[in-house]
C-alpha cells in the first residue's frame, strides 16, 4: 500500500491535535503512592506466606536428610530392627507391615466408599431427612481426630464384637474407618462432576439407571475416584496414633503376617527409634523419616499425575 | 432431492403469499401419503394426548393439552419462551420421571397404550421413543462406542452393522468412517448433534423426539440437520420443539402452537395449546388470532 502524503494542516488543526496529544501522553503513566503501594504490600505478604510454608517443608526435609544421611543405605529396607547395633537397624518388618495395612485399606475402602458415594449421588432422595443426616455425618467423621479411631478399633475390632486381637487386619479395619469419609467425599465429587446431560442421553436410549451408572457415570469418574483413594491411602500410611492403640507393637523382629501375629508400621517404628536414648538411633529414625517422605511424595505425585492425565474436561 | 426442493419452495411461497394453488407434486407413489397443501389423510395416529397436564411442585407448567401425532410425519411444537414446549415433549418418552418434583395428569396414548399406566416400564418406553437434546451430549467415548452404546445395553445383535447403518442414516458415515475410534468430543457441534441422532436411531426407535436440536448450532449445520429430518421421517415419526418459526414452516407437516397463560393474580404461569393443524394452515390461515399474531411476528 502506498503511503499517502499527509495533507498540510491548518494552524487550528495543528494546535488541536497537539493539545489532544499532550492530554493523553503521560496521563496513563503509573502514579506513585496510594493504591499501587497497597497492592505491592499485599503481594509481598502473599509471598511471605508462601515462603513460610515452603520453609517449613524444607526444614523437615533438610533436617532429616542431614541427620539421617549417615544411616542411609539398603540395609534400612532389608534389615530388621535391632536394639544393640544401631548401624544394622532397619525398617524391614515395619515396611512389610505398612504394605499389608495399606493393601487391606485399599481392598476395604474402595468398594465401600464408591458404593456409598454412588448411593448418595444416584439413588438417595436428598430431600429426605435421613439422607441429609448421613451426609452431615460423613462430613463430620472426616474431621474426627485419628486417636479416636484408635480407641474405636481397640474397643470393637481388637476386643468386643469382632475380637480379632492385635493383628494387621485389625489395623487395616481401623485405618479404613479413618479414611473412609475422605474417600466417600472424593468419590461423590467425582460422580457429581459427570454432567446430568450424559445420564439423560443414556436413559433416553432405553438404558436402565444401573446400566447408566455402570457404563457411563462410573467409567467417567474413575480418575477422580482414583485420585481420592490414593490421597486417602497416603494419609493412612502416615498415621501412628490409631495404630499404637490397636497393637502395632513397637518392636517386631520378624516379618509380619496379615491375619495373625504382631505387626508394625513405618510411623510407629520411627517413633520407637526416636524414643531411644542413644543418639545413633535418632539417626536411624531420621533416615526412616526420609524414607517415608519419599514414599509419600511418590504416592501424591502419582495421584496428581493421574488426575492431570485422565481428568475429563466437560 | 429435486422434489424436496420443489416442495420446500412451494411451501415457502405458500407461506409468503398465502396462496395454495401451486400444483401438487406426489412423490410417494407407495402410500397415498399426500404432501403439503392439502389436509393430510392416510397417516396413522401414534400419539394421542388427552388433557395432559404437567406440574412442578403442584404448580402447572402446561395444562390440558389434547392433540394427536401421526406416523411418518414431522410434528412441530412452537410458541414463546415458557409455554411448556420442552415439558410437553418430555412427556412423550417419560423423561419427566427424572424430575422428582414433576407430576403428570391426563393421558398420553402411544398406539393405544397409556404411557403413564402404572404397569408400563419407562425403560421400555424409551427403547421405542428416542430423544435428541438441545445441546449435543455425546458420551466421553469414541465415535463407534457412542453409537454402539444403545445396541449394546439393549442386547441387540450385529452391533457393527447397526453402527454403520445408523451413521449412514445420520449422514455422518463418510465423514467419520476413517476415525471411528477417535473421541467424539473432537467433532464440531453440528457433527456431534448428528452423532446424537445416529446414536438415537441405532436402537431402531419408532419415534424421534427433538428438543430444539438446532438452537446450539450454526446455520449451515442447522440446514444439514433439517435435511436429515426430512429424510428420517420416511422411516421414523418425528416430534420437534423449535423456537424458530421458519424452521417449523420448513420441515414440519403439522404444527402445534402453545402460549403462556397467566393466572388472575398473575403469579402463576403455564402453557396451553392454542391451535394444532397442518403447518400450511397454521402459517397461512390460522384459525385463532393469537396464532396469527405469533406467526406474523406481531408478538414474540
Amino acid at each position: 500500500m502506498s503511503r499517502r502524503t499527509p495533507e498540510p494542516m491548518s494552524e487550528r488543526t495543528r494546535l488541536a491535535s497537539s493539545g489532544a496529544r499532550a492530554a493523553v501522553v503521560g496521563s496513563m503513566n503509573r502514579q506513585p503512592g496510594g493504591d499501587v503501594a497497597k497492592g505491592n504490600i499485599f503481594f509481598a505478604l502473599l509471598l511471605l506466606a508462601v515462603g513460610i510454608a515452603m520453609l517449613a517443608l524444607a526444614a523437615v526435609i533438610v533436617q532429616s536428610a542431614i541427620k539421617g544421611a549417615p544411616s542411609f543405605g539398603l540395609h534400612l529396607i532389608t534389615d530388621g530392627p535391632s536394639t544393640i547395633f544401631p548401624e544394622k537397624a532397619g525398617f524391614r518388618p515395619a515396611i512389610i507391615g505398612s504394605l499389608y495395612l495399606i493393601l487391606g485399606v485399599l481392598i476395604l475402602v474402595v468398594p465401600i466408599g464408591v458404593g456409598a458415594a454412588v448411593y448418595l449421588e444416584e439413588y438417595a432422595d436428598s430431600t429426605r431427612w435421613w439422607n441429609r443426616l448421613i451426609e452431615l455425618n460423613i462430613q463430620n467423621l472426616a474431621a474426627v481426630p485419628s486417636i479416636i479411631y484408635g480407641i474405636l478399633g481397640l474397643a470393637f475390632i481388637v476386643r468386643g464384637p469382632l475380637s480379632l486381637g492385635f493383628i494387621a487386619l485389625a489395623g487395616s479395619l481401623t485405618l479404613s474407618l479413618l479414611v473412609l469419609p475422605t474417600v466417600i467425599i472424593a468419590a461423590r465429587e467425582a460422580v457429581r462432576a459427570v454432567p446430568p446431560s450424559i445420564r439423560e442421553g443414556s436413559l433416553a436410549l432405553g438404558a436402565t439407571q444401573w446400566q447408566t451408572i455402570r457404563r457411563q457415570v462410573l467409567p467417567a469418574s474413575i480418575p477422580g475416584i482414583a485420585t481420592g483413594v490414593i490421597l486417602a491411602l497416603s494419609r493412612a500410611i502416615g498415621e501412628a496414633a490409631p495404630l499404637l492403640l490397636v497393637g502395632a507393637a513397637t518392636f517386631v523382629t520378624f516379618d509380619p503376617q496379615p491375619l495373625s501375629g504382631g505387626y508394625s508400621a513405618m510411623p510407629v517404628q520411627i517413633f520407637n527409634y526416636a524414643l531411644r536414648p542413644q543418639d545413633e538411633f535418632k539417626v536411624v529414625a531420621a533416615a526412616g523419616v526420609i524414607l517415608m517422605l519419599v514414599v509419600l511424595l511418590a504416592m501424591n505425585s502419582f495421584a496428581i499425575w493421574l488426575r492431570n492425565r485422565y481428568e475429563q474436561q466437560w | 432431492m429435486l422434489e424436496r426442493v420443489a416442495d420446500q419452495a412451494k411451501r415457502a411461497t405458500g407461506a409468503a403469499t398465502g396462496r395454495k394453488d401451486a400444483p401438487e407434486i406426489d412423490v410417494s407413489g407407495v402410500t397415498e401419503g399426500v404432501r403439503h397443501g392439502h389436509a393430510l389423510k392416510g397417516s396413522d395416529t401414534i400419539f394421542d394426548l388427552k388433557d395432559l397436564t404437567v406440574r412442578y411442585n403442584g404448580q402447572p407448567a402446561v395444562k390440558d393439552v389434547t392433540m394427536d401425532v401421526h406416523e411418518n410425519e414431522i410434528t412441530a411444537l412452537i410458541g414463546p419462551s415458557g409455554c411448556g414446549k420442552s415439558t410437553l415433549i418430555r412427556c412423550f418418552n417419560r423423561m419427566n420421571d427424572l424430575i422428582p418434583t414433576a407430576t403428570v395428569e391426563g393421558h398420553c396414548f402411544y398406539h393405544g397404550q397409556d404411557l403413564y399406566d402404572s404397569k408400563v416400564d419407562p425403560v421400555e418406553v424409551r427403547k421405542r421413543i428416542g430423544m435428541v437434546f438441545q445441546k449435543p451430549n455425546p458420551f466421553p467415548k469414541s465415535i463407534f462406542d457412542n453409537v454402539a452404546f444403545g445396541p449394546k445395553v439393549l442386547g441387540l445383535k450385529d452391533v457393527s452393522e447397526r453402527v454403520e447403518r445408523a451413521l449412514r442414516g445420520a449422514a455422518l458415515w463418510d465423514e467419520v468412517k476413517d476415525r471411528l475410534d477417535q473421541n467424539a468430543y473432537g467433532m464440531s457441534g453440528g457433527q456431534q448433534q448428528r452423532l446424537c441422532i445416529a446414536r438415537c436411531i441405532a436402537v431402531d426407535p419408532d419415534v424421534i423426539l427433538m428438543d430444539e436440536p438446532c438452537s446450539a448450532l450454526d446455520p449451515i449445520s442447522t440446514g444439514k440437520i433439517e435435511d436429515l429430518m426430512l429424510e428420517l421421517k420416511e422411516q421414523y415419526s418425528i416430534v420437534i420443539v423449535t423456537h424458530n418459526m421458519q424452521q417449523a414452516a420448513r420441515v414440519s407437516n403439522r404444527t402445534a402452537f402453545l402460549i403462556v397463560e397467566l393466572s388472575a393474580s398473575e403469579k402463576d404461569r403455564w402453557g396451553e395449546l392454542v391451535e394444532y393443524d397442518d403447518t400450511d394452515k397454521i402459517f397461512t390461515n390460522p384459525a385463532d388470532p393469537r396464532t396469527e399474531d405469533y406467526v406474523t411476528g406481531k408478538v414474540g
